[in-house]
């Protein structure tokens, strides 16, 4: 079926190019087995209704200008602590009469960012730093899972303290540091499926074309790993939220007066006894983002296990 | 035809049913068979609905799989009848199942002599010396040489003939009625196959326990059982004597046997089974005996 | 001169006191061509002999000759040019995220072919699989046809020895009879040396012409398969085999 058929519009036509046994391009075939993982992941309710926070969370941190009611910045030191569903401001005011809704929204990108950048460094590293382990053995797969352990030991908080303390405080520096303390977890796992993976027939088969140990380990090991790595990421993310809100309760990530969810529930706590909105609510809001990537953890363990995937 | 007395077995319209995304998957369509003091084998090929089958008898088809039968007769009780506490009850100590790889069968964890001992708690009341006295009979029952030293062993320190045959003397213990065998042998090497064979082959004569025996293996079949179903996508196609199976007249059982390699008959090319579309649509042979 | 050579090969896992020896002074020879059998059962070391073979074991010694050429211990890419392996489970041995293209493009690749595309069409064709399998996923196909993909695999870079482990082992008879005619059937038009290991007689019976019996990693005898289809065998344990795989017979009691 070409593209301009698909054109047409016809609903059908889609998705039965979507749900074909014989695709006709590599493009096509990469597409089908997509729509088939997304079709196992529709079934599965509560998956989606984490994918459904996320996303709006996602849209949320984008259209935060459009969508906040208020600067987050700006002072009303006559309207402080005002309760829930004052006039103008639908979650109440904080310390500084700012409005914390505007505050909880515009966070939304903030904690976007610390996610995504940690997303991106401590999978990888940790992917690398196993699979090379595993895949290695002898004095290598010791060193590096020796580097590992030393790393694993120190409980997570207590070494991202240690880096923020060493680097400086500041969210750049709060995400480096949580990204060192995340990754072992990743090797770990990564190592773990190479030494099943390593010893099977489909590797042994591409030895056979004489292919190298780069070429079998990014070629053939990681796509493997890939999948448990992921479901760790969104299984993770609840953690890192809340690491990086630790880091800001303990003023070393996010400074004032940045929109963070820790600062907000670090600066709320003062009055959490009267006023016990201003911290509650910013806690609801990480509480929420939490449920939402474990959920879809959860769900995406399922259409990703690759144990799994004969049965599709 | 056997009489009634003497059928321990009988099953109607057997149906099971999976519940998929691209509609109901029908893995037994409708069989229906009885069994006496036999062994009845089952052949087909891995898909045909064989080990269903045999599951399906003692409802242990795991979920979202459905089981239907008119009925399926244990003597003059409707196991479709029954709640899943006296099913319990019918599972071990009146039917019992052999499964195909006997390392997923026993808890790698437990020396084998205990867990003998509990499948026979399990069903009886009786003093912890008289169990271990019958556990160690058991074992010897099934031609182990040296059922003290087995008796204290782990399942990772015996061979897969041996782990088989101490499966076989777990089920035996509550001297079942019937055995249900879904490829016993199929993980051994041939060697190994003949003993255990032998061993069920001498129980069941002894014992006159009615045996199910599951097996794509169609030599096999017709050396060691009675009578013979072949099933075919969720069907029994045809049903004969065991030893008359190289006379069977049905197209699928004809290609089956044809397309095996035989060392005393060389040929230059094996005969390739054409499966015919009709074959799927035919009605369910009766298997009664 | 062709074909593969074995002499004194001794194989064995782990040192010192774990020392396992799963290949014991085993020697034979195979003429260009030929199609050898080596039968046995679990843990007979027929298999790792061929893992030997294509270096896929790290401890042998010994001598191993293939079209000419003494063996070293790293393996050559010319190697894996003439010695291609078709291995037991098709369930296992194709990448499960890899559809049918990726295996067959990146084997074409790693050997150095140009026109990979028409390449893969042929392969395809060459082992009954129409051009609709191409973009496949393990998953999408039968156990059948995924050996089918495993065989086009190793037919990729034009080898002259095909090893066989097991080939047909884990399928259906009826499909073990469709592969076992396909193999038949490249070898004629390729003219290729088979080496292939069995615990099945019969499959062997059908598909070679001289067969190694082998029993706790010693080869116990060498015969023609005439010789074993007329049961004509010195060695008791073959004896023991023949008659295993004949069925079951009726016996009064086996201790």
């Amino acid at each position: 079926m070409s593209n301009a058929e698909l054109g047409s519009g016809e609903k059908q036509n889609l998705r039965d190019w979507l749900r074909t046994e014989t695709p006709t391009s590599r493009r096509h075939a990469r597409i089908a087995s997509l729509y088939q993982g997304w079709l196992t992941l529709k079934a599965n309710k509560l998956a989606m209704i984490g994918l459904f926070i996320l996303v709006f969370l996602v849209l949320v941190a984008i259209f935060a200008p459009l969508l906040a009611p208020a600067d987050p910045f700006e002072q009303d030191l006559a309207n402080r602590l005002q309760p829930l569903w004052g006039e103008g401001h639908l979650l109440g005011t904080d310390s500084l009469g700012r409005d914390i809704l505007s505050r909880l929204i515009y966070g939304a990108r903030i904690t976007l960012y610390i996610v995504t950048l940690v997303a991106m460094i401590a999978p990888i590293v940790g992917l690398f730093v196993g699979t090379v382990a595993g895949y290695a053995g002898g004095w290598v797969d010791t060193i590096l899972m020796r580097v590992t352990d030393i790393f694993l030991a120190f409980p997570r908080l207590v070494l991202a303290l240690a880096f923020v303390a060493a680097l400086g405080a500041g969210i750049e520096n709060a995400v480096i540091a949580i990204s060192l303390t995340a990754w072992p977890p990743y090797a770990r796992i990564a190592r773990a499926e190479t030494l099943t993976i390593r010893g099977s027939d489909y590797i042994s088969a591409v030895k056979l074309q004489g292919a190298g140990p780069l070429r079998i380990i990014v070629k053939h090991i990681w796509p493997l790993c890939m999948s448990s790595i992921i479901v760790r990421v969104t299984l993770d993310m609840a953690g890192i939220i809340l690491a990086a809100a630790g880091l800001g309760f303990l003023g070393m990530g996010a400074q004032p007066p940045s929109p963070e969810w820790g600062a907000m529930i670090s600066e709320g706590r003062k009055f959490l006894l009267d006023y016990w909105w201003v911290a509650t609510v910013p806690g609801l809001a990480i509480f929420t983002v939490s449920l939402g990537f474990n959920l879809l953890g959860d769900g995406l363990r399922d259409v990703l296990d690759p144990k799994d995937a004969g049965d599709a | 035809m056997l009489e009634q007395q003497d059928k321990l077995l009988d099953v109607q319209n057997l149906w099971v049913k999976f519940p998929t995304r691209n509609g109901v998957f029908d893995a037994v369509r409708g069989i229906s068979f009885s069994l006496g003091k036999e062994r009845l084998g089952i052949v087909g090929e891995s898909g045909s609905g064989k080990s269903m089958t045999g599951r399906a008898i003692l409802r242990l088809i795991r979920k979202p799989g459905i089981v239907t039968a008119d009925r399926i007769m244990l003597h003059d009780k409707d196991l479709m009848a029954m709640s899943e506490r006296e099913m319990r009850k019918v599972r071990g100590q009146r039917i019992s199942m052999i499964m195909q790889d006997p390392k997923f069968s026993l808890n790698p964890v437990m020396p084998v002599g205990e867990q003998i001992m509990e499948a026979y708690a399990a069903h009886a009341t009786a003093s912890k010396a008289d169990v271990k006295r019958k556990a160690l009979d058991m074992l010897e029952a099934v031609s182990i040489r040296d059922p003290e030293r087995v008796f204290r062993a782990y399942p990772h320190e015996m061979s897969g003939g041996m782990g088989q045959r101490i499966m076989i003397a777990m089920m035996l213990i509550p001297d079942p009625e019937i055995l249900i065998a879904d490829e016993p042998t199929s993980a051994l090497d041939v060697s190994v196959q003949t003993q255990v064979l032998s061993i069920m082959d001498r129980l069941v004569q002894e014992r006159g326990m009615g045996l199910i025996f599951i097996s794509h293996d169609l030599n096999l079949v017709s050396s060691f059982c009675d009578r013979v179903l072949i099933m075919y996508a969720g069907r029994i196609v045809e049903t004969c004597r065991a030893d008359k199976l190289h006379e069977a007249r049905h197209p699928y059982t004809r290609g089956l046997l044809n397309s095996l390699p035989r060392l005393t008959e060389p040929k230059e090319r094996l005969d390739v089974l054409k499966r015919d579309p009709a074959w799927r649509e035919a009605q369910s042979v009766s298997g009664a005996s | 001169m062709s074909g593969l050579g074995i002499s004194h090969l001794d194989v064995w896992f782990g040192s010192g006191h774990d020392r396992v020896d799963a290949v014991k002074d085993v020697s034979f020879r195979v003429d260009s061509g030929a199609s050898f059998g080596l039968v046995g059962e679990s843990g007979s070391g027929k298999s790792t002999i061929l893992r030997a073979l294509t270096g896929l074991v790290p401890n042998w010694s010994g001598e191993m000759i293939v079209a000419g050429e003494k063996l070293a211990r790293k393996r050559t890419a010319q190697f894996y040019k003439k010695v291609q392996m078709v291995f037991q489970d098709p369930y296992a041995s194709l990448h499960p995220r890899h559809t049918v293209d990726q295996v067959l493009s990146e084997t074409l690749y790693l050997h150095g072919f140009d026109a990979i595309d028409q390449r893969i069409v042929k392969l395809l064709d060459d082992v009954g699989l129409g051009p609709s399998f191409r973009f496949r996923y393990p998953h999408q196909l039968s156990g059948g046809q995924r050996q089918r993909v495993a065989i086009a695999r190793a037919l990729a870079p034009e080898p002259e020895i095909l090893l066989l482990d097991e080939p047909t082992s884990a399928l259906d008879v009826s499909v073990q009879a469709e592969i076992l005619n396909l193999l038949v059937d490249l070898r004629m038009a390729r003219k290729l040396t088979y080496v292939m290991v069995s615990h099945d007689l019969a499959v062997v019976g059908h598909m070679c012409e001289r067969i190694a019996v082998m029993q706790l990693g010693e080869i116990v005898e060498i015969m023609s398969v005439a010789d074993m289809r007329a049961m004509k065998t010195s060695h008791p344990y073959t004896k023991h085999l023949l008659e295993s795989s004949l069925g079951y017979k009726r016996v009064e009691n086996i201790a």
